[in-house]
């Protein structure tokens, strides 16, 4: 298959393109991914771009992002496929006396009673695919199980139907807010990605792309107290989308520079816990 | 040497480095660097990390390791007595002169020999003053040739380099000075908050600067010593590993950085394994679907989860001076997930003993409270030398009644008792009305009942005596606690 990207360099201006502030390591994965055919698993603080990734890159691939939402109790009828069964047991009835078993066995598990979900979908697609299954450290591990033919093979076995084998090799994405670790098995087959908080300079870039008609000087005096504020031993650090609510709430309070007041007064917008306000605002007052 | 053989070496390094790289990780990195060139550092580093690091906690070691084993080679990186100003230094040199304008005596092509000491330092604050990373970067590498006073084949490691670079160049007042120099440079006064966030940035600088060095002086070794040696001097235990201890300052922060994400992934394990732990009623809608397969027959019926109890915990621990660090730890790993018990309350203890629960109660913020426990328990009682016995008296008088059969005790500790009375008793009591106990040692094995440690004695009566050294140990008995 032809490579999706000529070198990294092309993967990042591309995702600027598409309004997506990456790093070298961010973009030299995706680079990677395409290149060696595998799928990427994203870890990192909740609101730090790992879904935002997938989207954007199906954006500046043309391609069709297909998402898998995981939550606790995901299961293989909702990830990979489930037999119809009510038009099964329909099928089951109207041909009581007529057919064979046997018959009736081998029509209802035909692909006309097969319900696509995500995972096959993603594999069965004649466009090319972006697939993100999204927030896997919330399945089971024994659900984690699911994902690994797809991810190792792109393919899908289905007991009474065969296997059934990607068309094209989507671009694959797994997300992770890291609440557990996941098996040994999964991170194998993937390509890993940290995505931390970004630097000073990528979060004002992010800031100055993402909020309209700021100034350069109020974005990079957001980014710089974010920073600071981070470097503190917080409960919970604020993150990116964090950073872009302020940004925000700034913006519709019509502040052009920030005084230690003002940054007080919204600094619960950025932060969740009230210690972690307390101590913040104790910070930011400091003279020295 | 080729980037193949670079790579054999570096994975074994990984590999003795503690890092778990299997045979496919192996497999992958090598088609990685086919697609990505040496050259492009930054990306073929990335690239390797990717394939070969699926944990966060282990990217410092990575990042040390990839330095040594892919560091710039080349004789410009030699040791030598006298340190040759490369071109990029003259060149460098010749703008300083055109913008310092040619007043100040120093004609171009000079190099650094003609420069001070206070000259270099000069230039690097303005170089830090404006964040000039192209300076910076030379003046770092430029500070080593003259300051470290490296010398081939002398076995010293890099920090004793680095401290002699660093104190060449007067690093530690550079903060300070920094900030005075912007405060005379401003217009107006700035306000505290905008001092703050200066300060923030050049403190950003002075590291970034401080890590040049160290790059360097490291890139320096590897040329004098190869790179194997250099990484086994280098070699240091992953976050998990660390010895509570003997935790450095250093370490001590990776640690505390590493708890907590390790809390909140146990507490999300822990949540699920309690919904999971008993079969409950039929679900009868799961069941009937799966009964397809059967031909509509319920072959395999399926269970609703019930929630099982959660046991209550009492952590009864030393906190004298070697075991402090290992207290600390298990307290903060406790209370991080205090949710997954029904009730959590803490004792400390030298020779006395003095409850502290109540320091947890009245903040959400666990090293708040942590400090307090080791400045406002009242936890001497005659010399400040444990004394198990004592604290274990204390304790069954006053506590004693409130165990029951829900309650699970930890003690905590190196059982060190300086030759005391052992009131093991008190132990075997308390076994007799808790769910369990459990004893946890920071020591290692070979060390138990050695010396004063009668660690044996108490544990006779426990349910089991549990080696925690480190982090890892630390989380495995936690998790297998509840
Ligand atoms: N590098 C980035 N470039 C552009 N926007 C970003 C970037 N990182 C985060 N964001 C923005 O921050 C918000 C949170 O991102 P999201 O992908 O939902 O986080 P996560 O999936 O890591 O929890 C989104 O609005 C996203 O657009
Ligand atoms: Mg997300």
């Amino acid at each position: 298959m032809k490579p999706r990207f000529n070198d990294v360099a092309t993967v990042r201006s591309g995702l600027k393109n598409v309004n997506y502030l990456a790093d070298d390591g961010i973009a030299g994965v995706v680079f990677l991914a395409d290149r060696l055919g595998k799928p990427v698993l994203i870890e990192g603080p909740a609101g730090t771009g790992k879904t935002q990734l997938a989207k954007s890159v199906a954006e500046l691939t043309g391609a069709r992002l297909i998402r898998l939402q995981c939550y606790e109790g995901l299961d293989e009828s909702k990830a990979l496929y489930e037999w119809n069964y009510k038009k099964q047991l329909l099928r089951i009835q109207a041909d009581k006396n007529s057919d064979s078993w046997s018959e009736i066995h081998d029509d209802i598990f035909s692909s006309e009673f097969l319900l696509a979900r995500p995972l096959l979908e993603a594999i069965t697609s004649e466009e090319p695919v972006v697939l993100l299954i999204d927030e896997v450290d919330r399945v089971e591990l024994e659900t984690e199980a699911l994902l690994l033919e797809i991810l190792s093979e792109y393919q899908v076995s289905i007991p009474e139907l065969g296997t059934i084998t990607a068309k094209q090799i989507p671009l694959v994405f797994l997300t992770s807010n890291n609440t557990r670790e996941l098996s040994e098995a999964l991170k194998r087959r993937c390509l890993y990605l940290h995505v931390d908080y970004p630097d000073l300079e990528r979060e004002k870039e992010i800031v100055l792309n993402k909020v309209p008609d700021i100034s350069e000087n109020l974005a990079d005096q957001i980014a710089r107290i974010v920073r600071s504020i981070r470097q503190l031993d917080l409960k919970k650090a604020p993150s990116v989308s964090e950073t872009l609510d302020w940004a925000r709430t700034l913006m519709l309070l019509g502040i052009e520079t920030i005084d230690a007041q003002e940054a007080k007064e919204t600094l619960h917008i950025l932060l969740k816990y009230q210690t972690d306000i307390a101590k913040a605002a104790k910070e930011l007052s400091v003279t020295k | 040497m080729p980037v193949l053989d670079l790579m054999s070496g570096f994975i074994v390094e990984l590999r003795n480095a503690g890092l778990p790289v299997s045979l496919t990780e192996n497999l992958d990195a090598m088609e990685a660097v086919k697609v990505i060139p040496i050259e492009d550092r930054d990306a073929f580093k990335y690239a390797l990390g990717a394939t070969l690091v699926k944990n966060n906690a282990h990217w410092k070691v990575f990042e040390t390791i990839f330095e040594v084993y892919f560091s710039l080679r080349g004789p410009e990186y030699a040791i030598t007595q006298d340190g040759q100003p490369d071109d990029f230094w003259r060149e460098m040199q010749e703008q300083m002169d055109q913008v310092k304008g040619q007043g100040e005596g120093k004609g171009s092509g000079g190099g650094m020999d003609s420069l001070t000491p206070e000259e270099i330092n000069a230039m690097l604050m303005r170089a830090l003053m404006s964040g000039d990373q192209a300076m910076m970067r030379a003046l770092a590498k430029q500070s080593v040739q003259r300051f470290a006073g490296m010398e081939p084949g002398r076995p010293v490691g890099g920090t004793y380099y680095l401290y002699r670079t660093l104190r060449n160049l007067d690093l530690e007042n550079m903060l300070q000075k920094l900030m005075d120099a912007n405060r005379e440079s401003s217009q107006q006064d700035l306000t505290s908050l905008e001092e703050r966030l200066e300060k923030d940035e050049f403190e950003s600088r002075i590291e970034q600067f401080k890590q040049e060095v160290e790059s360097e002086i490291r890139r320096r070794l590897v040329a004098d010593r190869g790179a194997e040696a250099m990484a086994k001097t280098l070699r240091k235990p992953l976050p998990e590993d660390v010895e509570f201890m003997h935790a450095s300052r250093d370490e001590m922060q990776s640690l505390k950085k590493a708890l907590y994400p390790l809390t909140r992934k146990l507490a999300a394990r822990l949540a699920r394994k309690r919904r999971h732990g008993r079969k409950g009623p039929l679900d009868f809608r799961n069941t009937v679907r799966h009964s397809l397969s059967y031909g509509g027959v319920p072959a395999d019926p399926k269970f609703r989860y019930p929630r099982p109890a959660k046991p209550e915990l009492m952590v009864v621990a030393d906190i004298s001076g070697s075991v402090a660090a290992f207290a600390r730890f298990t307290l903060m790993f406790v209370y991080a997930i205090q949710n997954q018990f029904s009730k959590v309350r803490s004792f400390v203890f030298i020779d006395g003993i003095d409850e502290v629960t109540k320091y947890f109660k009245s903040t959400e913020d666990i090293g708040e409270a942590i400090n307090r426990v080791n400045t406002e328990a009242d936890v001497v009682w005659v010399d400040g030398h444990s004394d198990y016995g004592h604290a274990f008296e204390v304790f069954w008088e006053r506590y004693g009644r409130d165990i029951n059969s829900k309650t699970t005790v930890l003690l905590l500790g190196d059982a060190r008792n300086n030759y005391h009375a052992a009131q093991s008793w008190v132990v075997k009591e308390i076994a007799k009305r808790a769910r369990h106990v459990y004893w946890l040692n920071p020591e290692p094995k070979s060390y138990w009942n050695t010396g004063d440690s009668i660690v044996g004695e108490y544990g006779a009566h426990t349910d089991g005596v549990f080696e925690c050294r480190n982090l890892r140990q630390l989380e495995g008995f936690v998790e297998n606690l509840t």
